[in-house]
């Protein structure tokens, strides 16, 4: 073996918990140097572009929130699950259904409701991802169907669900027969920071959606702390024996794992086509439900975590767009960038838990196997 | 003044004269493009760059174009479109139709920036469309396809059923039907614009039923590449992609987008922007039938050669009357052709086209 | 009908050999108990690896060298954060999938746009390959005869081998599995390993003999359907060609009812495929035992040597 030997700590590092991703940005920096190095690029100019020019305005800083945000929010449902060992990984299809939800009733509704529409949208969003997850819960706890399963294959389906509805019966007519719905009026979007007053937000996309998340946080904590619901789920997902010993339905468990990871989903739907969309078309989520999976992973499904992990993918995202327009560093690279510095990430997070040290030892006499 | 000092302010103020003049003339002019693939897709985006690089080229040094790949459609466009806008950008090119509303919000907090938007229909006064005529090199593929084809039957695969497609479709059939009145066209939707795989299935569903000469709008050379392994013909699109198949090839449907772009920075640097919504084909130079295979009938490629002759003189219109739907209804009547804004709008399948538009 | 059995059951035959390498692959690192989730980097960077090599004349033995490295490089990065250093399988996969997308895409810039230097030829058995309908099974390329070796390989191997059992017990559970004697950690890696080249040839598979081209995402998510593939297959190599089958036949299905004319909604027709394995999953799971499902207790649950 390597002559490394790992040894469990009693406790988890404290020290370590904050080392750790600092570590592991600087061991990305070492090899994103031999990188850029190598592209003929200058490595601190690169990290520069991909670390603080996103962020380096006010500008920069909405769109980071407004970036994270969906991410947040959908990861926190999914972490509730995921605790629970219930698998959605159907989190996508679900956004789609929350935001056709809302949107439906945005463009059947929006010249006749007034201000009211918006919270009646949310609602509608949040029904909606639930009664796509709940198709999940259904074949999982009733018919003992592998949620990983279906939830994937429901996400494929929920994208052509929208194509159909955008392509069809909801198509603007002025539209020229692209696939777009009308735009939405003021009463169905969330009105922006800026214009309610928040000068500093003055130009920026930022809205009044980012509250739901901001609530969303402390509410997941308060359900997986505090809540017996909350106590039950995490019982069924470490120790499943224990909780059906304890009378804890299985079947429940699912539904409700499932139904709060949709209606996290659905209302990440609703910030995204009534805030910076403004309308359904057929092609509006660069894949955050699958984005959130990490979030939730790279957050050790820890509500607190969570929020840190979403800033951080989405300014993974921005600065590798902002690496491409000022230094034509091409996509495919920030994406290797991405994937180097989650990895390291996830590799150094080895040093909370357990202690490395070098040891010389033989090989360890096999038994036979 | 003493001597030395007059020496000194006249040495700054030449310095300072030439410092002035040397930014102005020698700052090239800040231009960026989104787009909605990667460079390296060789279909539509591979298109939009080559035509960026043929900008660079003509005017060397007083450009400096750049790009940004892979955007996504969604919330993520606006954000890249007002980056490029802050940075600099004097005009900015975005790509692809869902950029369209993202470019009219983002052209209003930049008032003195140029945007030109491809293939959209929403234009304001710093905003202008520009897009290509691909109907009518498809309508020439169809030429071609009528005269090659043994079966009679024609494959088309097809993205998604909006205008630009429909209209492929038409002039495709409308092209074969012009040498071969029996010919149909079957089409299959696959519903993305790139998906290899899907491609290649809907290619061989075409082939089973019968097709044998292929087109598509779609973003890979799928299709080129099954039609060869099963030993019928097939087109390129966007690009050239002669190389792919060279044995199913016979001709690429291309858009040729580096002449606009020059004009468009040219006239942007002669302080004239364009401001004219463009809709160009084979007649403005923006299309092009290439890669003609040199193994079809001298006769063929001769008359192949003479349509897109009488399309570049204006000689004739693709869409001109007589066009019957295959409803049975007529759509065109002789002596007409359809406006710019019916072909943008069209919904129609020709006669020839099989089974009806899906809605 | 007959007449159009022939070419649908090519076309799914052709859409599932890569689905079903790769699935078989991740079916046995699985079954030791470890979730990669970086199957579709992995198919990438053997793709272009293969395209690669080829294209600088090593032929199609360098080129299917070079996807199946590819592929179990990727495999080793893997296996040394999660079974080293305990990392969460499910993030590392994912990590993998974005690293190896964007690296593949990188390399394989210069390589857009020729034809593959060599490619695999379709392989008839003569007589065999005529008869209607099953026709096309006789008649694929040498990957595609290795997959259904494989398949038949690999369902020995597990039921059939010491080490076989070896690899179930770790992924049933590592602690039983160490107290006899097994070695997890070199199981397991020897499983994601495997799971990497075989991910790797199919990769190889798209580049040289599928599509003959290497394009940025060429396997457009294929890989995620091979992971669906191994959880609706209850991880039974057999019923992982079923599903394959099922998947690229409801595909090629539903394209042929366009070519003939019927007037159902394509994005309907589309889902078709997905719905399908969904159903046929509820049927074969109706008649399981109450087990949760069969996958392997320990799945994506790290093991450390030393607790």
């Amino acid at each position: 073996m390597i002559g490394f030997q790992l040894t469990r700590r009693a406790r988890p590092s404290r020290a370590m918990q904050w080392l750790s991703p600092i570590l592991a940005v600087a061991l990305t920096l070492v090899v994103g140097l031999a990188v850029f190095a190598a592209l003929g690029q200058a490595p601190a100019r690169a990290f520069h572009a991909f670390f603080i020019e996103p962020v380096s305005d006010a500008n920069g800083i909405a769109e980071l929130l407004l970036k994270a945000s969906p991410l947040c929010l959908i990861a926190l449902g999914l972490a509730i699950g995921y605790r629970a060992n219930v698998w959605n990984i159907g989190a996508e299809g679900q956004m789609y259904i929350g935001g056709a939800f809302a949107t439906g009733l945005a463009i059947t509704f929006q010249h006749d409701i007034g201000m009211a529409l918006l919270p009646l949208m949310i609602i509608a969003g949040a029904i909606g991802g639930m009664a796509w997850a709940a198709l999940t819960a259904f074949c999982r706890a009733q018919l003992k169907a592998d949620e990983i399963l279906v939830s994937l294959m429901l996400t494929y389906v929920a994208n052509l669900v929208v194509k159909y509805l955008v392509y069809g019966p909801w198509q603007d007519p002025q539209a020229n027969n692209f696939p777009l719905t009308v735009s939405f009026e003021d009463n169905a979007l969330f009105p922006l920071l800026a214009s309610l007053g928040w000068s500093w937000f003055d130009g920026t996309r930022l809205n009044l959606s980012i509250f739901l998340t901001l609530a969303a946080i402390p509410l997941a904590w308060f359900f997986v702390q505090r809540t017996f619901m909350g106590f039950k789920l995490e019982v069924g997902g470490l120790a499943p024996g224990a909780a059906r010993y304890a009378g804890f339905s299985a079947r429940g468990t699912v539904w409700v794992a499932m139904l709060i990871g949709g209606a996290a989903a659905g209302l990440a739907g609703v910030t995204e086509v009534a805030g910076p969309l403004g309308q359904l078309n057929d092609r509006w989520t660069p894949g955050y439900g699958f984005t959130a999976i990490i979030v939730a992973a790279l957050g050790r499904l820890n509500p607190l975590g969570i929020p840190l992990a979403a800033l951080l993918m989405a300014l993974l995202y921005l600065g590798g767009e902002a690496a491409q327009i000022t230094l034509q560093l091409p996509k495919a690279i920030s994406l290797v960038f991405q994937g180097l510095l989650l990895m390291f990430l996830l590799g150094c997070e080895v040093l909370i838990n357990f202690r490395v040290k070098r040891v010389a030892r033989p090989a360890p006499a096999a038994a036979k196997t | 003044m003493k001597r030395w000092k007059a020496g000194l302010a006249g040495a700054i103020f030449a310095a300072g004269a030439a410092a002035v003049t040397a930014v102005g003339a020698a700052d090239p002019l800040k231009v960026a493009f989104v787009y909605v693939g990667p460079v390296g897709d060789g279909g539509w985006t591979f298109a939009h760059d080559l035509g960026r690089k043929a900008l660079e080229k003509n005017l060397d040094g007083k450009v400096k174009a750049t790009f940004v790949e892979n955007v996504p459609e969604g919330a993520d466009a606006e954000r890249v479109i007002r980056d490029l806008a802050t940075k600099g950008n004097q005009l900015i090119f975005t790509t692809s139709f869902g950029y369209m509303d993202a470019t009219l919000k983002v052209a209003k907090s930049f008032p003195k920036t140029e945007f030109y938007h491809a293939t959209g229909f929403k234009s304001a006064s710093n905003v202008t469309i520009y897009n290509s005529r691909m109907y009518e090199p498809a309508y020439l593929s169809g030429i071609i396809a009528g005269n090659v084809s043994k079966s009679g039957v024609l494959g088309f695969v097809a993205s998604f059923p909006i205008p630009e497609v429909v209209r492929n479709i038409d002039a495709f059939t409308m092209g074969a039907r012009s040498v071969n009145p029996k010919i149909t066209t079957k089409v299959v939707w696959v519903n993305t614009w790139y998906d290899p795989s899907k491609e290649r299935q809907a290619a061989e569903a075409l082939i089973g039923q019968g097709a044998d000469v292929l087109l598509q709008n779609t973003d890979s050379s799928a299709v080129l590449q099954t039609a060869q392994d099963k030993g019928v013909h097939a087109f390129g699109w966007d690009s050239d992609m002669s190389a792919y198949a060279p044995k199913a090839h016979l001709a690429s449907n291309v858009e040729v987008w580096g002449g606009y772009y020059t004009r468009a920075v040219q006239a942007a640097l002669d302080g004239k922007p364009l401001h004219d919504n463009v809709w160009g084909g084979i007649k403005e130079g923006m299309n092009d039938l290439v890669a003609v295979s040199p193994e079809l009938p001298e006769a063929v490629r001769k008359a192949v050669a003479a349509k897109k002759a009488e399309i570049a003189a204006g000689k004739f219109a693709v869409f001109s009357g007589p066009i019957k739907g295959n409803d049975g209804t007529v759509k065109v009547a002789a002596g007409k052709a359809l406006t710019d804004k019916e072909i943008d709008s069209i919904n129609w399948y020709a006669e020839g086209v099989e089974g009806q538009l899906p809605k | 009908m007959s007449g159009s059995l022939t070419p649908l059951v090519a076309s799914a035959l052709a859409a599932a050999v890569p689905l079903v390498l790769a699935a078989l692959g991740e079916l046995v690192t699985e079954r030791a108990g470890v979730l990669n989730l970086g199957l579709e980097g992995m198919m990438l960077m053997g793709a272009v690896a293969s395209f690669m090599a080829a294209a600088h004349g090593g032929g199609l033995g360098a080129g299917v060298l070079a996807g199946i490295g590819a592929g179990a490089a990727g495999a080793l990065v893997f296996a040394v954060l999660t079974l080293s250093l305990q990392a969460s399988q499910v993030a590392t996969g994912l990590s993998l999938t974005i690293f190896g997308t964007g690296l593949s895409a990188f390399l394989g810039r210069d390589y857009v746009g020729s034809r593959a230097r060599a490619t695999f030829d379709d392989l008839p058995v003569p007589g065999l390959s005529d008869i209607p309908g099953i026709g096309p099974l006789f008649s694929l390329n040498a990957v595609g005869y290795f997959a259904l070796v494989a398949i038949v390989a690999i369902a020995w191997f597990l039921y059939r081998t010491r080490l076989g059992l070896v690899v179930r017990t770790v992924g049933e559970s590592p602690t039983v599995a160490r107290s006899l004697g097994m070695r997890v950690a070199r199981v397991r890696y020897g499983a994601t390993l495997f799971g990497g080249a075989m991910a790797g040839l199919a990769g190889s598979y798209y580049a040289l003999a599928q599509f003959k081209m290497w394009q940025e995402g060429l396997t457009s998510g294929n890989g995620w359907i091979a992971l669906a593939l191994v959880v609706f297959s209850t991880w039974r190599p057999v019923r992982v060609a079923v599903g394959a089958l099922l998947f690229g036949g409801v595909t090629a299905m539903g394209l042929y009812l366009q070519t003939i004319g019927i007037q159902v909604s394509t994005f309907l027709l589309a889902s078709l495929p997905y719905l399908a394995t969904i159903v046929v999953l509820i049927a074969t799971s109706a008649n399981e035992q109450a087990r949760r499902r069969n996958a392997p207790a320990a799945l994506g649950k790290p093991f450390f040597d030393g607790d």
